[in-house]
């Protein structure tokens, strides 16, 4: 096992993936020459060459319907989209026509491509290079969604999205970049959570950045004699219910924490999902969102946004 | 409007090619019947939701679509039926998925706007305008590795969405293999185009670098042999190509739609110039083939087609409890 950060960790996996199979294709926005915007992807136009790997215009539909088309040609493309917020413009491709092609065909072929994305907030982008976008995506049938919150899933799971015979979203949280941990060459499995901290009095629920603040407040719970479970989700669509209740059964308390509006969002999926199956086991439950406006550019108000260690560990202490 | 490219017809045919085309007038006699049946289905209460029919555009689809190869793949659009017949989808499985039967070719999941059907190279037909200029930019940068052409149809609508402008530009950096063929039926939906489109389509094409010519969509020697050098063209490596090819459509947009919009004797002059008409005409002149000839195949396409309506229509409706997986593997 060795340590990487995450980006290190994404750009290995394209790499590997790329070398692994003929069909792998990667295209995006200034992702061959210059490297990727966030510096994911530098190097891998010169080892497997400008036919596999290349820059596009600024063309986010024909982005996504180059991705779609030629995925039904018989390629296995991964496209950047370079901020998550420009994803309403693939919309059509991905939802209208990706999601539905396995169904719609009736099973004559699948759309065996990835979206890699960055997202989420606090660097200060303002309200339209910040967001989750993954509430717009979490009611389409079809879809995958993949969320790493370490640099061993952010490997093994984009490897897994591209060997995966499904469209898959992939979202990297831009302030993980430079999160590092330990790494092996594994596969991951898509659609398992994991609990990444055992405790028996409260579940903690979350994926992507928010975990690690889950993880500190789970740390500061401890120290007051509140011993914390922490989830990492990993993947949202499709959901690991099975998981969630398990844990819930042990300790009848839960707090699942969002990243992302609170209308619509994926915590709700998971409350109702514990609603629905684990009724009987549940004496107190809560979510923590982002609010149901805009994300705020200035520091003070960004930082107050995002629900951090701090205001995880109130929220558990006043459950 | 530009004028349109017409094939001279002033050179004697060989009998393989008079045998060529009249193959070639039966598929579009058989799609214009095909559409017949579809409306008349429809008003029985058979076919279900909404039609979008390509009666009197049938020459386009034909004549494009005699000029692909085994490894080449087709993207049609929501008025689809003529694309999809063209390639030699099974009638009996395109009217049955009309039918919402599980004989149909998408098993009734997909209905007459999302027909889908690979080992026909049909990669999709697609309800949303301009959409299958997008699949079939996506699918020519597979072929561009394997081998094969891409052929995106689509209206004179669809020259206004974003995916025209940002495909075209894709398409042609990369030099794909590609065939761009814009039905320019003269409405977007119920509007005459020259109301909503700045400057003429053909224009926006050539502009880009792409190879670029408007022909008589009506004409199917015209259309095939423009579709035979566009489509050897972007086989050969010339990068992306494009036709605007004009036509009219005989009825409105969709079933609900009277065309109450066309200007006066606009429909006449159009019918006048019917592509079966022309067809029928060119096959007399340049070959000899007799009226005889041309009724016997009408009366083949009639019995072909009772026999595909009473297959489709013996087929069941699908079962709402049969297992769904939403993911393959």
């Amino acid at each position: 096992m060795t340590e990487i950060d995450f980006r290190t960790a994404i750009c290995q996996a394209l790499d590997e993936e790329l070398a692994h199979d003929e069909s792998v294709v990667f295209f995006g926005e200034d992702v061959a020459v210059a490297g990727g915007v966030f510096a994911t992807t530098g190097g891998l136009v010169e080892k497997h060459g400008s036919d596999r790997v290349f820059d596009t215009p600024i063309s986010e539909l024909a982005l996504a319907g180059a991705a779609y088309g030629s995925a039904i040609g018989g390629l296995r493309p991964v496209i950047e989209i370079m901020f998550g917020d420009f994803l309403p413009l693939t919309m059509d491709s991905l939802v209208n026509q990706a999601a539905k092609y396995w169904y719609l065909s009736n099973e004559q072929a699948s759309v065996p491509l990835v979206v890699r994305s960055a997202i989420g907030g606090g660097g200060r982008f303002g309200a339209i290079h910040s967001q989750v976008p993954i509430s717009w995506f979490q009611g389409v049938p079809g879809l995958k969604i993949v969320c790493p919150a370490t640099p061993a899933d952010a490997k093994g799971l984009l490897k897994a999205a591209i060997r995966d015979d499904n469209p898959v979203l992939f979202f990297e949280h831009k302030r993980l970049y430079a999160l590092s941990g330990e790494v092996n060459g594994d596969v991951g499995t898509i659609g398992e959570a994991a609990v990444v901290r055992e405790g028996a009095d409260v579940t903690l629920v979350s994926a992507m950045r928010t975990l690690h603040e889950c993880l500190g407040a789970a740390e500061t719970l401890a120290g007051e004699g509140v011993d914390c479970e922490v989830i990492d989700l990993r993947t949202l669509r499709p959901l690991d219910g099975a998981t969630i209740l398990r844990s819930v059964a042990k300790t009848n308390r839960l707090v699942v924490v969002e990243e992302g509006p609170r209308t619509g969002g994926w915590a709700g999926e998971v409350l109702a999902i514990v609603a629905e199956e684990g009724l009987g086991d549940i004496d107190a439950i809560l979510r923590l969102t982002t609010p149901d406006h805009p994300i705020p550019y200035s520091p003070p108000l960004e930082d107050a946004f995002i629900p951090g260690a701090e205001a995880i560990a109130e929220a558990v202490r006043a459950l | 409007m530009t004028e349109p490219t017409t094939v001279a017809r002033d050179q004697p045919g060989t009998p393989e090619e008079a045998e060529h085309f009249l193959e070639l007038y039966r598929r579009m006699r058989f799609i214009r019947r095909f559409e017949d049946e579809v409306q008349s289905l429809f008003q029985q209460g058979l076919v279900h939701g909404t039609t979008h029919l390509c009666s009197g555009q049938e020459a386009g689809p034909v004549g494009v679509c005699s000029a692909l190869g085994d490894e080449d793949r087709v993207a049609g659009t929501y008025r689809g039926h003529g694309h999809a017949l063209a390639l030699g989808v099974e009638p009996e499985g395109l009217l049955a998925e009309l039918l919402g039967r599980s004989n149909g070719v998408c098993a009734g999941r997909a209905g007459s706007m999302n027909v889908i059907d690979l080992e026909h190279r049909l990669v999709g037909c697609y309800g949303i305008v301009g959409g299958s200029i997008a699949a079939a930019t996506g699918v020519a940068l597979a072929l561009k590795r394997r081998g094969g052409v891409a052929v995106a149809f689509f209206g004179d609508g669809a020259t206004n969405q974003g995916y025209f402008h940002e495909c075209l530009n894709l398409a042609k950096v990369h030099e794909l293999p590609v065939v761009y063929v814009c039905e320019n039926n003269r409405y977007g939906e119920f509007t005459p185009f020259e109301q909503v489109t700045a400057g003429e389509i053909a224009d926006r094409p050539r502009t880009l670098g792409l190879p670029t010519v408007t022909i008589d969509g009506n004409d199917v020697w015209t259309v095939s042999a423009t579709a035979a050098e566009v489509v050897e063209r972007a086989r050969a490596g010339g990068g992306p190509q494009f036709v605007e090819s004009l036509t009219y459509r005989y009825v409105g947009h969709s079933r609900s739609d009277p065309g109450k919009y066309r200007k006066p004797g606009e429909l006449d002059e159009w019918k006048a110039r019917d592509p079966l008409l022309v067809a029928r005409a060119g096959l007399a002149e340049r070959y000899g083939t007799t009226t005889e000839a041309l009724d016997a195949v009408d009366a083949e396409v009639e019995e072909q087609l009772s026999a595909t309506v009473e297959a489709a229509k013996a087929g069941p409706f699908p079962d709402p409890e049969a297992p769904v997986t939403e993911f393959k593997g």
